[in-house]
């Protein structure tokens, strides 16, 4: 029977510590944050989508499109497009395809631009009902009023034109020659010629 | 005895936990054939969220895995994170800078009390009490918005790389966690005080679910499972890694085999991981973080490695054959959770349902982990 009773006087006991506790709780400033009105400052280094960085000396990205982001993505949601464009050294963005539905923000395409052209962004705001508003193209992006003409550097461009005008002349030659052989050879028999065509 | 009477007082059923129960936290079916109350059989059926994390170690680059590392366990990732960076580091002899591997463990002892936080909250969620999931979690959401401003993400984290960490720790860090200690030391005496000393959460748990060493033995138990049932074994101290060595800390160890044991490893573990940051935290060298000679793309010397690490759920260990290409030949993950709910089937025999529950909850599952 005591058993009983100091049994009941425990519960009583733990029980009034356990209301001392919430009560205290309950007087204190609620930390709750009222997220359409407030929301909260994103650290730094929160990793959202990537983002292609503006340089602010070229007033564009700094990519080279050497394609290592896409190699070493582990679920192959980057798509980079490129051309040449004569005029420009290397090679030209044309389109940057991240899919995000699959993205799992490991960092490896971060890590592994030597330009360091791409970063991860501070947007977590993604919400949609289509899944196709998460294919971003990053390029379209950074200039949303239209993607600036790749600046033409006129000494590359002459020297490309003239090595371009150089190898047309080198194979213009090249295709007189050989047509040149090949009536020679065909004075000096047209039978062998005809049989190996 | 009638025939009839008889059986009817054999009559089982078949009953069905799962796999979309709020008791079993994530995807986890449990077959039970009852008895009334009571369990005759508890079948645990797996296989819901597999995954194939370690066929994906196979045809995916060495870098290309790291991703995987923190879909495994999502409450204690960077302990993944750690036992996959030690792997290659052990396979290729890559040296840590001693920074770093400071760095490695004041996060993964923030990870780890962040899950035993979370563990605490929904094991007590899981016996009917509601309050000190939401205390619990205030705490929590601290260390994610510190893990957050150094490895910028809040679960699923990729922080480590070989030979280091993604990137440094600032001061806004370290003078913050310092301050989240501050602030979590005194809480845990209060958790004591609103739910341990609870009769009600006492009669729950004291001498509940005894499963006993030679039964931990017998199916790979690990971590405060085993710790509850008197072995004392950590991984850290058992076979040291990173800088835990140079590290002053107790591992705690009860010896009642109960669910309150492991109930009491869990909050001791919580106060000593705070010893463990305070520690590193003062002794954290400055340096780079991350080895100069770390090559970009692995190729390890044929062979069969091997690293254990311990999380917050027991050990993990990790063990790849490599054919000295840029992928592995054959990964294996040992998740600790698969080897700590195959005991529930011996263990829960005759057991009430209810009891059950909570001793499922003492075993602190995590679903993704044991369907990898």
């Amino acid at each position: 029977m005591s058993g009983y009773f100091s049994y009941l006087l425990n519960g009583i006991k733990s029980l009034a510590i356990g209301l001392k506790i919430t009560n205290k709780e309950f007087l204190t400033r609620p930390i709750t944050l009222q997220y359409p009105h407030e929301s909260v400052k994103m650290a730094p280094r929160y990793r959202g989508h990537i983002e292609l960085l503006m340089d602010s000396e070229t007033g564009t990205h700094t990519c080279i499109s050497c394609g290592m982001c896409q190699k070493g993505c582990p679920s192959n949601c980057i798509t980079v497009k490129s051309k040449k464009v004569p005029g420009v050294k290397g090679k030209v963005l044309t389109a940057y395809i991240l899919d995000f539905t699959t993205c799992s923000l490991c960092g490896q395409c971060v890590e592994n631009c030597k330009p360091a052209a791409i970063d991860f962004s501070n947007e977590y705001n993604l919400a949609s009902t289509r899944k196709e508003d998460f294919v971003f193209d990053l390029l379209q992006k950074l200039h949303p009023e239209g993607v600036p003409e790749p600046k033409v550097d006129p000494a590359l461009l002459k020297k490309e034109q003239e090595k371009i005008e150089a190898a047309a002349k080198a194979a213009a030659e090249k295709k007189e020659a050989a047509a040149k052989a090949a009536t020679e050879k065909e004075g000096e028999g047209g039978e062998k010629a005809e049989g190996k065509s | 005895m009638t025939l009839l009477a008889q059986s009817q007082l054999q009559e089982t059923f078949e009953l069905n936990i799962g796999p979309q129960h709020p008791a079993t936290h994530g995807v986890l079916r449990v077959k039970v054939i009852m008895d009334g109350e009571y369990i005759v059989k508890a079948e645990p059926v797996l296989g819901y969220i597999h995954r194939m994390h370690e066929k994906m170690g196979e045809n995916r680059t060495w870098n290309q895995f790291w991703p995987n590392l923190g879909r495994l366990d999502y409450l204690s990732a960077i302990a993944y994170n750690h036992g996959y960076a030690g792997l290659l580091e052990r396979a290729m002899g890559i040296e840590v800078p001693e920074r770093a591997e400071y760095i490695r463990v004041i996060t993964v002892e923030l990870n780890r009390l962040q899950s035993h936080l979370l563990w605490f909250g929904a094991f007590i969620l899981d016996l009917g009490g509601f309050t000190p999931l939401m205390y619990a979690f205030d705490e929590r959401e601290q260390i994610l918005d510190l893990l957050e401003s150094v490895t910028g993400s809040r679960l699923t984290y990729c922080y480590f790389r070989f030979g280091g960490v993604y990137n440094d720790v600032d001061d806004d860090f370290i003078t913050g966690t310092r301050a989240f200690i501050k602030r979590l030391r005194p809480q845990i005496p209060m958790y004591h005080d609103l739910v341990t000393k609870n009769v009600i959460l006492m009669e729950r748990l004291v001498d509940i679910g005894h499963i006993s060493a030679d039964m931990c033995r017998k199916y790979g138990a690990t971590g405060p499972v085993l710790r509850g049932s008197g072995v004392n074994f950590d991984i850290r101290k058992n076979e040291p890694y990173s800088v835990y060595p140079e590290l002053d800390f107790d591992v705690p160890v009860y010896h009642e085999c109960d669910s309150m044991a492991r109930y009491m490893v869990r909050m001791d573990e919580m106060e000593q991981s705070m010893r463990i940051i305070e520690q590193a935290l003062d002794k954290m060298p400055d340096g780079p973080v991350k080895a100069e000679k770390a090559p970009k793309i692995l190729k390890p010397p044929k062979g069969d490695y091997h690293f254990a690490v311990e999380a917050a759920r027991g050990t993990f260990s990790m063990r790849t054959v490599s054919d000295a290409t840029n992928t592995s030949y054959r990964m294996r993950l040992r998740s600790p959770t698969y080897s700590n709910l195959s005991l529930f089937e011996e263990a829960s025999r005759g057991m009430l349902l209810s009891d059950a529950l909570a001793f499922m909850g003492s075993l602190d599952l995590v679903i993704p982990e044991m369907d990898r």
